[in-house]
């Protein structure tokens, strides 16, 4: 088969697993097949090796187990200080990742990877820190026996019927850049036992005999020996794939497993992973979800997550799926995937169920085409305890059986008035009537209930002889018979119709949940309403606060205000941060920081983790059950193509902002320099005509130089100033402070700025409402009011007056400023407020800011600015601005006492 | 204070010239601003850093310092917290245009007032007169219960208020405001700063109460309330009583 038959997921699968492997540090595995055939002491030799070669080697953690000639090996290397965990009053030590990050060695030693962290570490797992370090460019060498590979967990399982319970996935091992097999033979290895050079764990010390035994070595031998060479062979092939060698390229095998609720499927699971990797091929843990699942109890729920969650970490694909025959449904699913390799269970449940429920096993061989199926066994594992089949599950609210008895009752009383009117034969149908409105009304249990008791009451009150049990004529027995399997069945019948109703009420809602969030998402357009809609979708949806967090400018995590949202403390905070900087699940109820309060997703488009979003149940319990988990994931995932939308939009808008900015620079860099260089030359010029030591100078010209220097540096001040808020204005960095004041203070102070220069001009201010206020930014109104007073002086003559007169009503705030000087030019009215207009005749020196600025802070001000000529000659410039509301109250004074009055 | 008798040892030879300490990072200030302040008699110093200029404060205990609110290795707002925890030396603070929040907050924090670059020689000048006395009189604890400028007369012992010889007559709180800007006479006082003594810490935030009564303040006090004299705005700060008149009277 040519590789077009690939279906695209499973490239980018492909891709991601490549990405995988190309972590940073790189990963080195002494394997073993048994405690004490040297994996610790081996790697120390290397590592002392690589010490002399001068490498940066440091010891994260070892344990010699007091074997002189392994302690030996610890000399001269770099030790690594444990993190000191406290659990239970037991003091444990640990390996401290985030000393091991602080420190970054080239190479950091790392025993025992399958080792499992005490409670409140960041991970569960060693391994996991180990994937930290790795992913944080840290090489690491490390341990690992073959027991403790997670699919081959069952077989050495078989092999010493000692179960293993720290596993580590079969991924991290393949994410591995080498393994170096460490063998010792089984002789040699019961030898050094013997000489007590092996260390066991305490618990195993009582396993010791058994574990020991030389057939059991051998075995765990090969089992090491075959991983090892199947490693060797896809390193081979890996090397042909790259170097284009196609022609041995296997045809992509996709193996499905199918999972049900209860705890045998782990061990398919393992299965499927073994039969994938050998055929090096792509596999997809399924769950079908039937309307019958439905009444399953919780426990059998949270079996199918752990199932998923096994294959997960095994490195399959997950997929939950739901119809209305799991057959079916399956073989679709496999079809369209182009599956080769289904494989299912061996059934548990006896093969009556099958008569009445069909087999799922015979539905998909039946069905399978050219699909291989595959049975493994599904023998529970142990510890697991057996539970009674699904069929007899009869829990229903006791209500349901007061109603049962209640119909039973009625139909009893219908058949007494009937009675002598209908042949007694016929007086059966009143009772399946009951027991089948039971079944539709009650479910299962119930009806099964009024069958039976329709049963007894038909025998007791109609049967002759009447009002006993017994039974004078042969004929009733089988009308007994038939009445109650036909109950049965009805009630049988009714009961799937129920369950499929409330499935597919199920499905509707959970539609109608993720249609609405789509259509709410659809209208929201920044990062804060998608955040707002998704923190109240969930709440809706799962009934517990969440809350958004949202990477922006480089991964600085900030959240999101949301109306329901929680807010994050520091802790919180970091679990957030590890499952963003991971784009992996993280906090309560996984693996990574279980102890935090809640759980946290990654919002991830495409390759691109856009923030997290954070879910805290309402009963503080983590989230297990399987649907609920998925409706999060799936809203989770529409926020994410949301929220990449709005950030998109967000950036671009950044870009063409600091593009706008950029090219105002410019503009006005090459607009203003010479209005810069002018009053440099003249201040240069004057500075050095003083300095000029023949005393030509009198004193006169020398004061008269002084002051031109003084002036034109005031100037060029100025000038700085007006660039400078423009360019503010124009980044958009003008943040508006808003205060009540009243107009007559700033006029007032703006008059004060000018000080002396205003002395040769007469000044008229006209102030209506002395006490009138307004909510605006003082300083920037202010200054916009310094620069049409200046814009005045500087274009009218010397002695011509200026007025200013304000007015105010209870919306808007007049200022007007007037002068009487040559106008403005017919036609420039508008245009004096562009930037770098300048009206022809203008005094050199202006910068044609100015009145730029005013527009700018006034518009921001949601105001208006208009110029225009006056009668009688001269401009007049007219600012609106918005009063904006009602000023707040001031308190009267109660005493009012004057000063003058009340003394003595 | 322990400083002192070095102090005066080492002053024996001339009449004892205040000194100031300049904190400020960009070395042409300094060089503009040491013979300027000398040549008014001044003893000058210098430090270039926010580290330095703690070091050299409490070394030499100067009268007067004058801080750039721009340093390199720290903000001027905790050099002025870190002066205050032991000096009582006046501050006056140098700032850009533009930074009226810094402004407000080194004023809040205890600096006694600010400059604005650029700024004239007179201006410097009589900002650190006024802080030297101001700050003579906080020793001395004795304020000059008459206060007189441009016309106005406030005498606070017998709370009367005079205006070109005639009386004025105030609101309690309008006379509890002047009060408390003439024991601060010629010096910035921020609104904060005023809410909280005429009325009162739960107060500090209603600017509007503030703007309202200086207002009615100026139509009683300022021949032209637009364009005042006396009672002037330091926008974005605070307000100022000047009393330059009074400074340049002969003692």
């Amino acid at each position: 088969m040519t590789p077009a038959r690939q279906d695209p997921d499973a490239l980018i699968q492909r891709l991601q697993s490549e990405q995988r492997r190309a972590r940073p540090g790189k990963l080195k595995v002494f394997f073993g097949a048994a405690p004490g055939v040297g994996k610790t002491y081996s790697m120390l030799e290397a590592a002392q090796h690589m010490r002399s070669g001068g490498a940066d080697v440091v010891v994260g953690w070892v344990d010699t187990h007091g074997r002189p000639e392994t302690a030996a090996l610890l000399a001269g290397l770099e030790l690594l200080p444990r993190r000191q965990a406290k659990y239970r009053g037991v003091a444990l030590e640990e390996l401290d990742v985030d000393a091991a990050l602080l420190r970054r060695p080239a190479l950091l030693l790392v025993d025992e990877l399958a080792h499992t962290n005490s409670e409140g570490s960041r991970h569960r797992k060693r391994w996991q820190d180990v994937m930290e370090l790795l992913d944080a460019g840290i090489d690491v060498w490390t341990t690992v026996n073959v027991q403790h590979i997670e699919s081959l967990n069952d077989v050495v399982a078989q092999i010493t019927s000692i179960r293993v319970r720290e596993t580590i996935p079969d991924s991290v091992l393949e994410q591995a850049d080498e393994i170096e097999l460490v063998d010792l033979p089984p002789e040699a290895l019961i030898e050094r036992l013997r000489q007590g050079k092996v260390y066991l764990p305490e618990q195993a010390q009582r396993a010791v005999a058994h574990f020991f035994r030389k057939g059991n070595l051998l075995a765990l031998r090969e089992l090491a020996l075959r991983s090892t060479a199947e490693r060797v062979d896809a390193d081979v092939r890996a090397y042909r794939r790259e170097h284009g060698i196609t022609d041995t390229w296997p045809a992509a095998e996709r193996i499905l497993v199918c999972v049900g609720p209860g705890p045998h499927a782990a061990r398919l699971v393992r299965a499927a992973r073994r039969m994938a990797a050998g055929l090096r091929a792509d596999w997809t843990a399924i769950y079908v979800e039937i309307p019958s699942h439905a009444r399953l109890p919780q426990e059998d729920r949270d079996w199918v997550t752990q199932h998923l969650r096994l294959a997960e970490s095994l490195g399959g694909r997950v997929a939950t799926l739901s119809g209305e025959s799991a057959g079916e449904t399956l073989l679709a699913y496999a079809r369209e995937h182009n599956a080769t390799k289904i494989l299912l269970g061996k059934p548990t449940h006896s093969r009556w169920r099958d008569f009445f429920g069909g087999s799922l096993l015979d539905q998909v061989i039946r069905g399978s085409g050219d699909i291989e199926v595959h049975v493994s066994s599904g023998d529970p594992v142990e510890g697991a305890s057996r539970r009674p089949p699904a069929i007899l599950n009869l829990h229903s609210r006791p209500a349901s059986y007061l109603g049962s008895l209640a119909a039973v009752a009625l139909a009893t009383a219908v058949a007494f008035v009937m009675n002598g009117h209908f042949q007694t034969t016929d007086l059966v149908l009143v009772f399946l009537l009951a027991t089948t409105y039971v079944a539709v009304r009650f479910g299962r249990g119930p009806s099964m209930v009024a069958a039976t008791l329709g049963v007894a009451a038909f025998d007791f009150l109609f049967v002759p002889p009447r009002f006993t049990f017994t039974v004078a004529d042969v004929i009733y027995l089988p009308t007994f018979g038939v009445m109650l399997v036909v109950g049965l069945i009805v009630s049988t019948l009714a009961a799937r119709v129920r369950e499929r109703a409330e499935a597919a009420r199920a499905q509707a809602q959970w539609s109608a949940t993720l249609h609405a969030f789509a259509r709410e998402l659809a209208h929201a357009r920044d990062v804060d309403t998608i955040a707002a809609a998704t923190v109240g979708q969930i709440e809706v949806a799962l009934g517990g606060p969440s809350t958004v967090l949202v990477a922006r400018n480089e991964g600085a995590l900030t959240m999101i205000p949301a109306a329901s949202g929680f807010a994050v403390d520091e802790n919180e905070a970091a679990v957030a941060r590890w499952a963003y900087e991971h784009a992996r699940q993280a906090g309560q109820g996984t693996d990574t920081l279980p102890g935090a309060v809640a759980l946290y997703l990654p919002l991830q488009s495409g390759a691109r983790t856009l923030g997290v979003v954070g879910f805290r149940s309402a009963d503080g319990r983590p989230l297990t059950e399987a649907n609920r988990r998925q409706m999060l994931e799936a809203l989770a995932q529409q926020a994410a193509g949301a929220l990449e939308r709005a950030l998109l939009a967000e950036e671009a808008e950044q870009i063409a902002l600091r593009a706008r900015t950029e090219e105002l620079r410019n503009t006005l860099l090459s607009s203003v320099s010479h209005d810069l260089r002018t009053p440099l030359a003249a201040i240069v010029g004057s500075a050095t005509a003083l300095l000029t030591p023949d005393g030509a100078l009198t004193a006169p010209q020398r004061t008269d130089l002084v002051r031109t220097i003084q002036d034109e540096a005031e100037h060029l001040s100025r000038l700085v100033a007006n660039l400078l808020a423009m360019t503010r204005l124009e980044a958009g960095q003008l943040a508006i402070a808003r205060e009540w004041v009243p107009i007559e203070e700033i006029v007032g102070s703006a008059l004060v700025h000018f000080g002396s220069r205003l002395d040769t001009r007469r000044v008229d201010v006209r102030i209506a409402g002395e006490i009138a206020m307004a909510h605006v930014d003082p300083v920037l109104v202010e200054q916009a009011l310094v620069n049409l007073i200046e814009n005045a002086v500087q274009h009218t003559p010397a002695g011509t007056p200026i007025e200013i007169v304000a007015t105010q009503d209870d919306a808007w705030l007049e200022v007007e400023v007037l002068d009487r000087g040559p106008g403005l030019p017919a036609g420039s009215e508008a245009r004096v407020f562009d930037k770098f207009f300048r009206g022809p005749g203008a005094r050199a020196g202006g910068s044609g800011l100015g009145l730029a600025i005013c527009r700018g802070v006034i518009v921001a001000h949601g105001g208006t600015i208009e110029a225009s000529n006056r009668a009688g000659g001269g401009t007049v410039v007219r600012l609106r601005l918005p009063v904006g509301g009602k000023p707040p109250a001031i308190p009267a004074e109660t005493d009012g006492g004057l000063t003058g009055e009340e003394s003595e | 204070m322990a400083a002192l008798p070095v102090k005066s040892q080492n002053d024996t030879v001339s009449t004892p010239a205040p000194t100031v300490l300049i904190i400020e990072d960009e070395p042409q200030m300094r060089r503009f601003l040491r013979p300027a302040l000398e040549g008014q008699g001044y003893r000058v110093l210098e430090a270039a850093t926010a580290a330095d200029g703690l070091v050299q404060a409490s070394s030499h205990n100067p009268e007067l310092v004058l801080l750039d609110l721009g340093l390199p290795d720290g903000d001027g707002l905790d050099v002025t917290r870190r002066l205050r925890e032991w000096s009582t030396a006046p501050i006056v603070v140098v700032s850009a245009r533009g930074q009226e929040a810094d402004k407000v907050a080194a004023l809040d924090a205890g600096a006694d007032d600010y400059l604005t670059k650029p700024f004239g020689m007179p201006e410097l000048l009589a900002r650190l007169r006024v802080a030297e006395r101001h700050a003579a009189q906080v020793r001395a604890d004795v304020v000059d219960p008459v206060f007189e400028a441009s016309g106005l007369r406030v005498d606070l012992a017998t709370r009367r208020v005079m205006r070109d010889g005639q009386e004025l007559h105030l609101t309690r709180l309008e006379y509890k405001l002047l009060a408390t800007l003439v024991r601060y006479a010629g010096r910035v006082v921020t609104h904060r700063q005023l809410l909280k003594e005429v009325w009162g810490p739960s107060a500090v935030n209603e600017s509007q109460y503030l703007r309202v009564y200086m207002t009615q303040l100026r139509h009683k006090i300022e021949k032209d309330p637009a364009r005042p004299s006396l009672l002037t705005t330091e926008i974005g700060v605070g307000y100022r009583l000047c009393a330059e008149s009074v400074a340049l009277a002969p003692d």
